[in-house]
């Protein structure tokens, strides 16, 4: 099959390559340019665990094709501490045990930026509600709340 | 790599994505890709060209038609889901958005896919066959306007040939009074087990027109024509909904899977059509 040619920024790193067609997002991420951050779970849009940053909103990249982001640009849980250290994020995940097994983590503190960015003060209820693409498997919920809702808090300032 | 191989077109134009299927018989058109990706990461489906048209340029739109709405084929969920314009004028669209899939999902995928796709457990065929919405269609030959209730055949079948692209939705303008939407499904946002979507209009107290449509339950979204039948010529009246309800379990002929069985899917229809008939009555006027 044709190989493609495609340019889009990851982690304000511009990129270039050539990719088979059906390669997807995560895979490329992982495998190409070896940021193993993003996993793999489910591959079908369900469980959350490879949620990037899709200029700037959320998006599960098992579900994108490398092919299909000519000119975008990708965030992923590598690119998202800043020079000074951890994300807020990152640091209210490590501050209220937000992890178990730490499979579903990437995806979480994805997603946890991204409801902190939509929702001022976001409730118990409201981050359940917005976790809901988001699965942890260790069923750790309850600190996964709480670590987004104080990463929300800092984020504010 | 998780999919099958194929050939990837990237469409500039509606027009030269409908010349690409056009050329390509054995192509399908790849909008958000939420349902069509995974399908093929599961190898369900191996289409041996991809059409992508993410990149047609003013395509997303929602906007006024008339006294109604018109969304072009690449307008996301999320759009539809807040457009106030939807919310004005097809606020049935709204509530069911409120059941369907989930906020990165949602970011992506689009109504236009979403109703190509045609899963028999799909929340927004119902809702389109409900409110009388038109699909139009383009191939190389022309657009045609295929009513809702006729584009849905069966599961994953749709009216839409082969060479033919969903170009754009048309919701009417708000005909009936009264609307309501009711999902269940095992968990928020996943596949649904039962849904109906009902519009309601009353005259002098009376039911003038209703339209009671399921999902979930039969190989595609349909009319529950007896439960309809019930209800129009009379008040919504317990004896009514009671009618209706039995009427809408007796018109479907539901499956048993892992998620429910036939029994229960029938009961839901029943207990949703009642749910819905009513909260459509009390929205009118």
């Amino acid at each position: 099959m044709a190989q493609v040619s495609v340019s889009f920024t990851v982690n304000g790193r511009e990129v270039t390559a050539t990719v088979d067609p059906r390669t997807l997002l995560v895979h490329f991420l992982r495998e190409e340019l070896k940021l193993t951050g993003t996993h793999v779970g489910c591959d079908t849009s369900q469980c959350g665990a490879c949620t990037v940053h899709l200029d700037g909103r959320p998006a599960k990249s098992c579900a994108l094709l490398a092919v299909q982001l000519e000119g975008c640009a990708i965030t992923t849980i590598e690119g998202v501490a800043g020079a000074d250290g951890m994300h807020p994020m990152q640091s209210a995940f490590k501050e209220h045990h937000g992890l178990q097994c730490g499979f579903c983590t990437p995806g979480m503190v994805m997603m946890g930026i991204d409801i902190a960015s939509r929702h001022d003060a976001p409730s118990e209820e409201t981050i359940r509600s917005e976790l809901e693409g988001n699965l942890c498997r260790c069923t750790g919920y309850h600190n996964i709340v709480r670590s987004i809702a104080a990463g929300a808090q800092s984020m504010r300032g | 790599m998780k999919p099958p191989r194929f050939r990837y077109l990237r469409a500039g134009s509606v027009d030269g994505a409908v010349q690409a299927l056009a050329d390509n018989p054995d192509a399908r058109i790849l909008a958000g890709g939420q349902s069509l990706i995974a399908m093929m990461n599961l190898r369900l489906v191996r289409p041996a060209c991809l059409i992508d048209i993410n990149r047609v340029p003013d395509l997303g739109y929602i906007r006024e038609e008339g006294d109604g709405v018109a969304i072009g084929a690449l307008a996301r969920h999320n759009e539809v889901k807040h457009s106030e314009l939807v919310r004005a004028r097809c606020p049935l669209l709204t509530e069911a958005y409120e059941s369907i899939a989930h906020h990165t999902v949602r970011n992506r995928g689009t109504l236009g896919g979403n109703l190509c796709h045609a899963d028999p457990s799909s929340e927004t065929p119902a809702v389109m066959i409900a409110v009388g919405a038109t699909l139009v269609l383009q191939s190389v030959g022309g657009t045609r306007a295929v009513g809702a209730e006729d584009f849905f055949l069966g599961t994953y079948e749709t009216a839409a040939r082969q060479d033919e692209m969903l170009v754009e939705i048309r919701l009417p303008g708000r005909g009936a009074d009264g609307w309501a939407f009711a999902e269940i499904s095992n968990r928020h946002g996943d596949f649904a087990i039962a849904v109906i979507a009902t519009t309601l209009s009353l005259e002098n107290g009376r039911c003038a027109a209703a339209r009671v449509v399921a999902s979930g339950v039969g190989e595609h979204a349909a009319r529950l024509v007896p439960a309809e039948q019930a209800l129009v010529g009379g008040p919504v009246d317990e004896t009514r909904l009671d009618a209706a309800a039995a009427a809408a379990a007796g018109a479907v002929d539901p499956h048993s899977d892992s998620h429910a069985d036939a029994a229960y899917r029938r009961d839901a229809v029943a207990a949703l059509t009642r749910r819905t008939v009513r909260r459509a009555a009390e929205r009118c006027g």
